[in-house]
């Protein structure tokens, strides 16, 4: 009895220290952005209580706009990581043995030693028009005057899925390393070929990685703000970059919050639509 | 045993030691302000004199601003936003603190520019900064390339499609108004007559957005863009055009038609500043001629200090007198104060610019 309560004990004050850290760093600044974004300004420092932030996105088509175009652009991107980086990691997970395993999932791993924004550059100095593809593209007699390839949609989804490769990569090589290979050949003894054997036995078994990846990838994306700010074009809006926005350039914390609390409730919903889609629970996949 | 005490011993007198030294060279300035304006040849010579040593953060008008927000005014003992964004943000926000301007010797000062930002940072009948950097926004254009480009709206002649730049900031929005012959400046205090023109110019953005390879950001972006022949004309900082003179004399800085905005940089106080009397002491040291030419070399611009032209090198000087001839600097628009709730009007319309196809 004792030896059960000091047992609980030294459990809670183990937890003490995440609950009070969760408590000050995250649900605290959170409570107090929720009441931020429910001030409305009337006058030089007056303010009352109001929806009317709230009431400016829905009435203003610019940014609920924005807010769809991010959500879109961003699940996009998460299926083409998904599908680009699936055979890469089967191929590393059940192909490889040894050390050319290591080193090819380090290789994964090799371009995020350098920060993101020098990441973001590199696509810039290769992609602009007096950059290195348009000079071998002239080069090669492929183009006779100077290409640009930055600025359009197109780079902003090279760039999102260039830098969340390896959020897909790693949960995928773990869950498929646990598929025992036997079970694929008893897929093909039984007459199955290579789709049905993918579609019956292999993403049924790497169910909660693909479902993990896919939760990361699409959070990291849908609150990206250097990507899309610096490889967009004039006309790509990006909705954290208008949170950024409200925040700094137009000292409007106040809308700047409700936008805040919509994106936080937009990317609740699509990860939950997710899990129910594809039948997973967090707790199973995290877990 | 004997070891770990030895050891607890060296520790403490170690200690010791840090916070005493820390002690003795503990007064230090705490600056905001923009990149060049407190060059490490100046900072290393204001410590030489005083003793006290200048932490640099380098920032922006909005970050400036933001910043101070946050905190209620705190975190800084000088910062150096322009003379249009103190009072409106002073009323808004309640982050400054008015100068004591016995404390500053204003015989180092250009009288004009003195009398311009004190009245213009004036707030409650209190004066909340004074002068320090200024310049205009004008057009650094290519002169070879780009030969009829002479006013803001040039920029959207159809003959430079792809190859021009500019910001999507307030200024722009300022400066198209003028060249399209209006006076925002005039109505900037009666909002519906600002909102007319806002709308006049949010339109002719929209159809000028194909002419544009991309909106500039940062002076680097625009000079990276100027220098690779991507763009060849831009509203910019004269200083941006300057600098680029010296690379290659095609590209200049001139003053268009309309008139160049003129901006002030100042020092103000943030309202919670904790060391004050080391804030005033930089005023002062950086406002002397010969220091004053230092921070126009590394920043690109001239300052409000009194006489420091003859100390700043010759080349520079001409550049500016070329972009400048006496007619163009009577021509500057001087930035007023920004009334308050202007901006979030201004916002609209650079989201409709930024989102329109």
């Amino acid at each position: 009895m004792k030896a059960s309560t000091t047992g609980k004990l030294s459990i809670y004050l183990l937890l003490a220290p995440l609950a009070v850290w969760l408590f000050t760093l995250i649900i605290l600044p959170h409570i107090d952005m929720f009441l931020i974004s429910l001030h409305e300004r009337v006058a030089p420092r007056v303010y009352r209580t109001s929806l009317a932030n709230y009431a400016e996105f829905f009435n203003e088509p610019l940014y609920w706009r924005t807010f769809a175009r991010t959500a879109i652009m961003s699940i996009v991107a998460t299926a083409i990581t998904l599908v680009v980086a699936f055979p890469i990691s089967y191929y590393i997970a059940k192909m490889l043995r040894g050390r050319l395993k290591a080193v090819l999932f380090l290789l994964c791993l090799v371009p995020f030693w350098v920060s993101e924004l020098v990441r973001t550059f590199g696509w810039m100095i290769l992609l602009r028009e007096s950059g290195i593809f348009s000079a071998v593209l002239q080069w090669t007699g492929l183009a006779s005057a100077p290409v640009e390839m930055l600025y359009n949609d197109a780079t902003i989804m090279l760039g999102l899925v260039y830098t969340s490769m390896l959020f897909m990569v790693v949960p995928l090589v773990t869950t498929l390393d646990s598929l025992d290979d036997s079970l694929v050949e008893a897929g093909y003894d039984l007459g199955g070929n290579g789709l049905t054997v993918l579609r019956e036995i292999i993403v049924p078994h790497a169910m909660p990685g693909i479902v993990s990846g896919c939760i990361v990838v699409f959070m990291l994306t849908l609150g990206n703000y250097l990507t899309p700010v610096l490889l967009g074009g004039k006309d790509s809006m990006w909705f954290t970059a208008q949170i950024y926005t409200q925040f700094i350039t137009r000292f409007n914390w106040e809308l700047g919050s409700a936008f805040g609390f919509l994106l936080l409730g937009l990317s609740s919903l699509i990860v939950w639509s997710g899990l129910k889609l594809s039948r997973q629970t967090l707790s199973g996949t995290m877990g | 045993m004997l070891n770990r005490t030895k050891m607890i011993a060296g520790l403490i007198a170690g200690v010791g030691i840090a916070l005493s030294a820390g002690g003795a060279q503990a007064e230090t300035l705490r600056l905001l302000t923009w990149g060049g304006y407190a060059p490490e040849k100046v900072v290393q010579m204001f410590k030489a004199e005083t003793g006290i040593d200048v932490q640099v953060t380098n920032s922006n008008n909005e970050e400036m601003i933001s910043k101070l927000r946050a905190t209620g005014g705190a975190g800084f003992d000088l910062v150096q936003p322009s003379q249009d964004r103190i009072s409106g943000a002073q009323g808004d926000f309640n982050i400054y603190k008015p100068i004591d301007l016995s404390k500053i010797d204003t015989s180092l000062f250009i009288p004009s520019l003195l009398e311009g930002t004190k009245k213009n940072t004036t707030y409650n009948g209190k004066v909340y900064g004074v002068p320090d950097v200024w310049g205009t926004s004008a057009l650094t254009v290519n002169v070879k390339k780009a030969p009829d480009v002479k006013d803001y709206t040039d920029l959207c002649d159809p003959k430079y499609a792809g190859k021009v730049s500019y910001r999507l900031k307030r200024p722009t929005l300022i400066a198209f108004a003028f060249a399209m012959g209006m006076d925002p400046f005039a109505a900037y205090n009666d909002s519906s007559k600002y909102k007319v023109i806002m709308e006049k110019v949010e339109k002719k953005l929209i159809s000028c957005k194909s002419n544009v390879k991309a909106y500039w950001s940062g002076g680097d972006a625009l000079l990276n863009l100027m220098r690779s022949g991507e763009v060849v004309a831009a509203m910019a900082w004269d200083g941006s055009g300057w600098k680029l003179s010296a690379e290659n004399p095609d590209i200049q800085t001139i003053a268009p038609k309309s008139g160049a905005l003129g901006w002030v940089d100042t020092f103000a106080l943030p309202r919670k500043t904790k060391n004050e009397s080391a804030a005033y002491k930089w005023i002062n040291f950086v406002m002397q001629p010969k220091i004053a030419a230092m921070v126009t070399a590394a920043a690109g611009n001239f300052t409000a200090s009194k006489g420091s032209d003859a100390y700043v090198e010759a080349s520079k000087r001409a550049l500016y007198q070329k972009t400048f001839p006496p007619a163009a600097i009577d021509n500057i628009k001087w930035y007023p104060p920004v009334p308050s709730g202007l901006e979030d009007m201004e916002g609209k319309v650079l989201d409709h610019v930024k989102a329109a196809k």
